[in-house]
């Protein structure tokens, strides 16, 4: 079964529920989208996720209305370097979506989804104390895997694997 | 930054309140969870689960492994589900490179995924029950899953870390005797249900401790992250093996067992039911298994068999390169879920295009599911936290990973 391309226009993806919810809410806030292998992957823009998923939230036809999962890639050296990936579920639609923001390493700063989902508290702790993402607006942003007084971010790409500490 | 504090203190708000500390090391905390409580006399005020203890950076090491040498890390992170995270991993992968997976193999992926289900329950069962001050099924349930312990064994020569799944397909062809011996466990296990039934679920004193505690509505479920039996338990039906069905799933027939209550016993009764549902789907498995191979056919990506690579240079050549170079992967990203027997289980897998994968994430179900407890506790007992933390059913490898 060979792969078929991924399609990143966004005229023809306007026919995915949550891709047209969103660009007639807002167009810039969108960035860009793609379906790949069956999933779909809208970009967003970064100062506009938290009333991004919340319109989708309040979907009257599509609603998104679980967060499945909140994480984070590192593409350094790339710039711009962190991308927040949010994995969103309609439990009456059985539908998936997956938003992004991209964030640069000068100032990682994303606005936090707790106010809408108080599940978003664990999985944006783990964040940033393993990229050092900070999320603005999260009642508790402490480390949550790593001891409290630990130096550096884990995942991060640039982070040794080997040597002492 | 030596001057933070070396771990979350929490201060009392009130004169006349006091912090209890709870675990690391307790026996109900089923794994080293550490649970803050502010307590007012015997009622809670706030209550803070304290995780990490367990963390090894698995998704860390993840991308220095081939795909294939990933498999043997996803069953570590859940001692209970091996397979279950086998299963999600491996899906995952191969929908990023497009293989189609023979019948049998999705088979077999089913039945055995039933029995690591059976087997994770009857470990919550009997632990759970064992919190809770019930000790007999403990050692019934442990009775039985020996017996899965055993069929696991006999497959995959482990007990727990059997690593059974392969990147294509399964390791190996299941041996003479395996699909008897599973069929005999299937016809006398849902008799073995009904005797912890019988122990339990009339039970006055089980019913005491579990009717109306920790209650939870289906709206806090959902906002908080909930899935599997703790947000079924609060009555929202859904069920990824029937919703959005994976490895033939949509070709078995089995309800989807739905408690309104959300308290601790609704959380009981969903999963003693999925114990019978999964029986069935077993002995369904057992009934239309399918003949045919039991791995794709991709010569550079799945393992040649022995006997070709004996006597067939091409063979050699491809099982020289999978285990040196490893096999690369078209850059992209997916996510997969399953039902795991916790809930919603979750790989994220981000391809560059080499061998090694770029991110692997794993979304846990106990790591979200875990964020109900401060729900289901604050303003109730002090002496019901145990029953919550039990009816939650984690598993901390898990959480931390």
């Amino acid at each position: 079964m060979p792969l078929a391309s991924a399609i990143t226009d966004l005229e023809q993806l306007k026919g995915h529920p949550a891709v047209a919810r969103l660009v007639g809410w807002n167009p810039s806030a969108v960035e860009g989208a793609k379906f790949d292998r069956e999933e779909m992957t809208i970009y967003v823009e970064r100062g506009s996720i938290r009333e991004a998923c919340a319109v989708l939230r309040e979907d009257s036809a599509c609603p998104f209305d679980f967060l499945s999962d909140v994480t984070c890639v590192d593409w350094y050296p790339r710039e711009p370097r962190f991308e927040v990936v949010y994995h969103l579920l309609s439990i009456p639609k059985k539908e998936r979506v997956r938003l992004k923001v991209r964030l640069n390493s000068s100032n990682p700063v994303v606005e936090s989804l707790t106010s809408l989902w108080p599940g978003a508290n664990f999985f944006e702790r783990e964040v940033f104390d393993l990229f050092g993402v900070r999320f603005s607006g999260h009642p508790y942003l402490r480390r949550i895997m790593m001891p409290e007084d630990w130096e550096g971010h884990p995942l991060r790409k640039d982070y040794p694997v080997e040597g002492y500490r | 930054m030596a001057h933070m504090t070396p771990t979350p203190v929490l201060e009392p708000a009130q004169d006349r309140t006091m912090i209890l500390n709870m675990g690391p090391q307790h026996p109900s905390t089923h794994g080293v969870l550490r649970v803050i409580l502010e307590i007012d006399g015997e009622t809670i005020v706030r209550l803070m689960p304290d995780i990490g203890y367990l963390h090894t950076g698995i998704e860390k090491t993840c991308e220095a492994k081939f795909y294939q040498q990933v498999v043997p890390l996803t069953d570590r992170i859940d001692y209970l589900c091996p397979m279950t995270n086998n299963l999600c991993y491996v899906l995952a992968v191969e929908k990023l490179l497009g293989l189609e997976i023979p019948p049998k193999a999705q088979w077999l992926r089913v039945l055995l995924n039933e029995l690591t289900r059976i087997n994770s329950h009857l470990v919550w069962l009997g632990t759970h029950a064992l919190d809770i001050g019930a000790m007999t099924v403990f050692l019934y349930c442990f009775r039985e899953r020996e017996e899965i312990l055993k069929i696991f064994e006999m497959v995959s020569g482990q007990r727990m870390m059997t690593s059974y799944f392969r990147v294509g397909g399964i390791a190996l062809e299941p041996p003479l005797g395996f699909f008897d011996r599973v069929r005999d466990f299937a016809g006398y296990f849902p008799e073995k249900v009904d005797e912890y039934e019988n122990l339990l679920t009339g039970n006055p004193i089980w019913m005491m401790r579990t009717k109306g505690v920790a209650r939870m509505t289906a709206e806090d479920a959902v906002a908080l992250g909930a899935t599997g039996p703790t947000l079924r338990g609060s009555g929202v039906d859904i069920d990824l093996r029937r919703d959005m069905p994976y490895s033939s799933y949509e070709k078995f027939q089995f309800k989807v067992p739905i408690s309104q209550e959300g308290d601790v016993f609704a959380r009981y009764m969903c999963r003693v039911q999925e114990l019978r549902e999964s029986i069935g789907i077993v002995r369904q498995a057992l009934d239309g298994m399918p003949e045919g191979p039991i791995k794709a056919d991709a010569p550079g990506i799945v393992l040649p068999d022995r006997e070709k690579m004996k006597t067939q240079m091409e063979s050699l050549i491809y099982h020289f390169k999978i285990i040196t170079e490893g096999f690369a992967v078209p850059a992209g990203e997916v996510y997969q879920a399953v039902e795991s027997p916790r809930g919603e289980m979750g790989y994220y897998i981000v391809s560059d295009g080499t061998a090694k994968p770029y991110r692997v994430h794993m979304r846990s179900a106990c790591f979200a599911n875990l964020q109900t407890l401060a729900k289901m506790c604050e303003g109730k007992l002090l002496a019901d936290v145990v029953a919550a933390i039990g009816s939650i059913d984690i598993v901390l490898g898990e959480i931390d990973r």
